[in-house]
């Protein structure tokens, strides 16, 4: 069976050679999901950026290392004497894809914009006081405080013309969660290396090179941005030369397309962490058999839990060796993180069991786990494993498995007492992770953190992250936090996901550590 | 119709005969000796119920007692032993459950589901349609609208449909447990339709004869004339859409939860069995699919070929 269907694999791959000889430009790119929208302000998502990146540009951009590199900004430096303002120098004779010239005033009204009611960019911005338009190529961020990182917030916030977005009525976002919608959804003019041709949401978006633009030519001059929601689909596509590249490849087919002649994979840690957290307040739980307190509330059954946690195992059978155990809810890519941190305990069922008596629990205890079902790679299939990992010590898990949709719903409202999710570190500083994951749920802050945690100590410190000039303190400080955190137990990391790009042999896209690959970056053999 | 098998063989009159030698004699029996493929399906039937009933004491395993499982089993091929030293007939699953035993497992929930879900829909269907037919008028005009509209909507839309719905109402902790009866509802709601047309036809037909003229003159209430004496004379092809509805609504189940909208993925059905499967047809680990989609064609098969059976059977102008 295998090598008949090799040998088929290698007839097809044989005639999309020849058929790809007259256009090897064209590069037709198949993905899980869609773009959400196309207004660069509206939704703060993987799959919504990366779309936006080959369209619209930001001031600063990111290499594959994690390194700030120039974008539409050429140079950025605190002002001498200041060090509560950023000084950004543009880029000059760079033109939109309308033919107007890139000034400071477009960066002035962008950044205002990604500040507005609607846009879901806003907190990255949040330090800013006011932007202003020093000379046409000259601008200066006026922050709140000395904030060394603001450069970092600025990878994903994307420039738009200003005279194009007044003349189509754009001052206000998308309000995306109502439903509303905006001339900018299905229209574009950014001074990125490509064009909109068409675009049919969820389907097929359709890209061309802009001659215009700053850079250099990139080899790949049309793109075809395919969604293939079933991954086997996805797979076949490619196998039967329909498409060239696949982002999203189950960590199960690697081995597979990697051996099947014609087509290779490419492989690297992405930013991101997938961890387990559970309330820890003393508030009773919503879906437990114990319902005079929260067993999780005492820090001997958390350490139970971790003990349960086999992570090894699942990165060998789960995740087919395709992700990096750790011990932290950071990725290594991100400042702050160290080796001790990301250090894990070895499974220890009887040692749990004992955790577990000691606390009052010697039968265990029920409890409902909340996975999504889409979001990341074997979500369900980490879940399920967990649920018989937590059996083996006696504790008694339903698990609700739900498409993302109507799973982030219950992390945002609280309504869930034990759930897995993913982080990713577009800042790649850890002041990110704390903000939102374990500074108290407040109306700034916290927004991913149902799990009542709340230290005033510990959000003190993350506050002071924001305005902190020094960075040698700041480290400190950052250090500290991480100590309490991992301390307290109130996540349980697993593993940074891999990410797999699979494409037909001739081309080469690179592993982005964010999960957000650039069509420019493709290379032609 | 109203002819039922038994009253064709009343004539031969044989004074002390026990009603099994009747039952034995019939035509129902005879056509069932004389159909091969019926006998078959009977069988293969029968053993998938009985695996399904006796599953704690057959399997060897018990895929829905997570505390057993070693996920280092995983992707275990079938006839052969896991590193920690487990036997798997015919392989484990990437969780590694033991794929014969879940088969068994799923088979109880597939089938519990198939069976509530079309005793839901034939009880809410049937009593539609004998009221929609004996009534008439008005009230049969709604009822028939609303079936006839349903009708025009695939089964598994309607099914998708009511899911949603009820997800949306139960609160998010509660969902798991209620998963199964949602998922009866919604698929019992998604077939009654069938059952009342099917049934309104029959009892409007029934509704002209002198019986039923003769128990109102008497002033029966119509409620007991419908359930004792029109109801009776329905059943044949209440039946015979009962056993095909089982083998759809067996199906439904499957396709739901292969969308990933069905039970628990830690109580996999057959139809999510098949869904976990079909991620590992590219790596090579066929069989995590492949016996629970044969057991599913295999019932449903037979189910749908009993009801064939069936149909003839309690037909006489077929034959």
């Amino acid at each position: 069976m295998h090598s008949s269907l090799t040998r088929i694999a290698a007839v097809l791959v044989a005639s999309t050679m020849l058929a790809g000889v007259a256009n090897a430009e064209t590069i037709r790119w198949a993905r899980s999901s869609d773009a959400l929208t196309l207004d660069p302000h509206s939704q703060n998502q993987g799959n919504t950026h990366t779309l936006a990146h080959h369209i619209y540009e930001t001031l600063l951009g990111r290499d594959n290392d994690g390194n700030l590199t120039p974008r539409l900004a050429t140079e950025w430096a605190l002002k001498e004497g200041d060090d509560t303002v950023w000084v950004f120098k543009l880029r000059e004779g760079v033109k939109f894809h309308d033919g107007a010239d890139f000034t400071a005033e477009d960066v002035v009204y962008s950044i205002t914009r990604a500040k507005s009611e609607f846009s879901n960019m806003k907190q990255l911005h949040a330090e800013v006081e006011s932007v202003t338009a020093v000379d046409d190529y000259t601008v200066e961020f006026q922050m709140a405080g000395p904030s060394l990182i603001y450069p970092n917030n600025l990878t994903n916030t994307f420039i738009m013309d200003k005279t194009w977005s007044e003349a189509n009525d754009l001052d206000t976002v998308q309000d995306f969660a109502s439903g509303a919608t905006n001339y900018s959804v299905l229209n574009t003019n950014g001074t990125g290396p490509y064009t909109l041709v068409s675009r049919e949401v969820d389907v097929k978006t359709v890209l061309t090179a802009n001659p215009e633009w700053w850079g250099d030519a990139p080899a790949v001059t049309d793109i075809e941005y395919v969604v293939i929601a079933d991954a086997q689909t996805r797979i076949s596509a490619l196998l039967s030369g329909e498409i060239d590249i696949v982002q999203d490849v189950p960590p199960q087919d690697i081995e597979r397309l990697s051996s099947t002649e014609g087509f290779k994979v490419e492989t690297g840690p992405e930013n991101r962490v997938i961890y387990f957290g559970y309330k820890v307040s003393e508030e009773p739980l919503a879906s437990s058999n114990v319902t005079d307190k929260n067993p999780l509330s005492d820090p001997k059954v958390r350490e139970a839990f971790e003990l349960a946690l086999d992570r090894d195992a699942i990165k060998q059978v789960v995740m087919r060796g395709q992700s990096i155990p750790t011990g932290v809810a950071n990725p290594p890519f991100v400042a702050g993180w160290t080796e001790e941190l990301d250090a894990y305990p070895a499974p220890d069922v009887e040692k749990a069991k004992a955790l577990l008596a000691e606390a009052g629990y010697p039968d265990g205890f029920s409890i409902t786990l909340d996975t999504p079902n889409n979001r990341y790679v074997n979500d369900e299939a980490i879940s399920t494993a967990y649920v018989g990992m937590l059996g083996q010590i006696g504790v008694d898990v339903t698990l609700a498995s739900r498409p993302v949709a109507e799973h982030s719903p219950l992390i945002l409202n609280g309504t869930t007492d034990f759930y897995l999710l993913g982080w990713g570190v577009p800042t790649f500083d850890s002041a990110y992770v704390f903000n939102d994951l374990y500074h108290t749920n407040d109306e700034t802050h916290g927004t991913y953190n149902p799990s009542g945690y709340s230290n005033a100590e510990v959000d003190e410190m993350i506050i002071s992250l924001g305005t902190e000039s020094d960075e040698a303190t700041r480290n400190e400080t950052v250090a500290k936090i991480w100590e309490q955190v991992k301390a307290d137990r109130v996540l349980l990391p697993v593993h940074i996901q891999v990410l797999a790009y699979a494409m037909r042999d001739g081309v080469t896209l690179p592993v982005q550590p964010e999960n957000q690959p650039n069509m420019t970056t493709v290379t032609f053999e | 119709m109203s002819d039922l098998p038994q009253t064709t063989a009343a004539p031969v009159v044989v004074p002390k005969t026990s009603r099994w030698k009747m039952f034995l004699r019939s035509d129902i029996v005879w056509s069932y000796r004389h159909s091969p493929i019926t006998i078959v399906a009977s069988i293969v039937a029968l053993l998938l119920v009985l695996m399904a009933i006796f599953a704690p004491w057959l399997a060897p395993y018990n895929p829905f007692n997570p505390a057993t499982l070693n996920l280092m089993d995983g992707f275990t091929p079938p006839n052969s032993t896991s590193f920690a030293g487990n036997y798997f007939a015919l392989g484990s699953d990437s969780q590694g459950r033991d794929v014969l035993s879940t088969i068994m497992y799923g088979l109880r929930v597939s089938l519990f589901v198939g069976l509530m879900a079309t005793l839901f829909a034939m009880v809410l269907g049937v009593s539609l349609g004998l009221v929609a037919g004996y009534v008439g008028g008005a009230l049969d005009a709604v009822i028939m609208r609303i079936a006839d509209v349903q009708l025009s909507f695939p089964a598994i839309l309607i099914a998708l449909l009511i899911f949603g719905i009820a997800r949306g109402i139960i609160p998010p902790n509660q969902q798991e447990g209620a998963a199964v009866w949602v998922l009866i509802i919604a698929i019992g709601l998604a077939n009654w339709a069938q059952f009342a047309r099917t049934v309104r036809g029959a009892t409007m037909v029934e509704r002209q004869k002198d019986y039923v003229a003769a128990a109102r003159i008497l002033g029966v209430n119509p409620f007991i004339v419908l359930l004792r004496h029109v109801l009776p004379n329905v059943t044949g092809p209440v039946l015979v859409i009962g056993t095909i509805g089982l083998a759809l609504a067996i199906i439904e189940e499957a396709t739901l939860s292969f969308l990933g909208v069905g039970v628990p993925p830690t109580q996999p059905s057959l139809g999510t069995l098949i869904r976990i499967g079909q991620q590992f047809l590219f790596s090579g680990e066929w069989w995590i699919l492949l016996f629970p989609a044969i057991t599913l064609v295999l019932l449903a098969l037979s189910v749908n070929l009993l009801g064939d059976w069936l149909r003839d059977a309690l037909n006489p102008k077929l034959r």
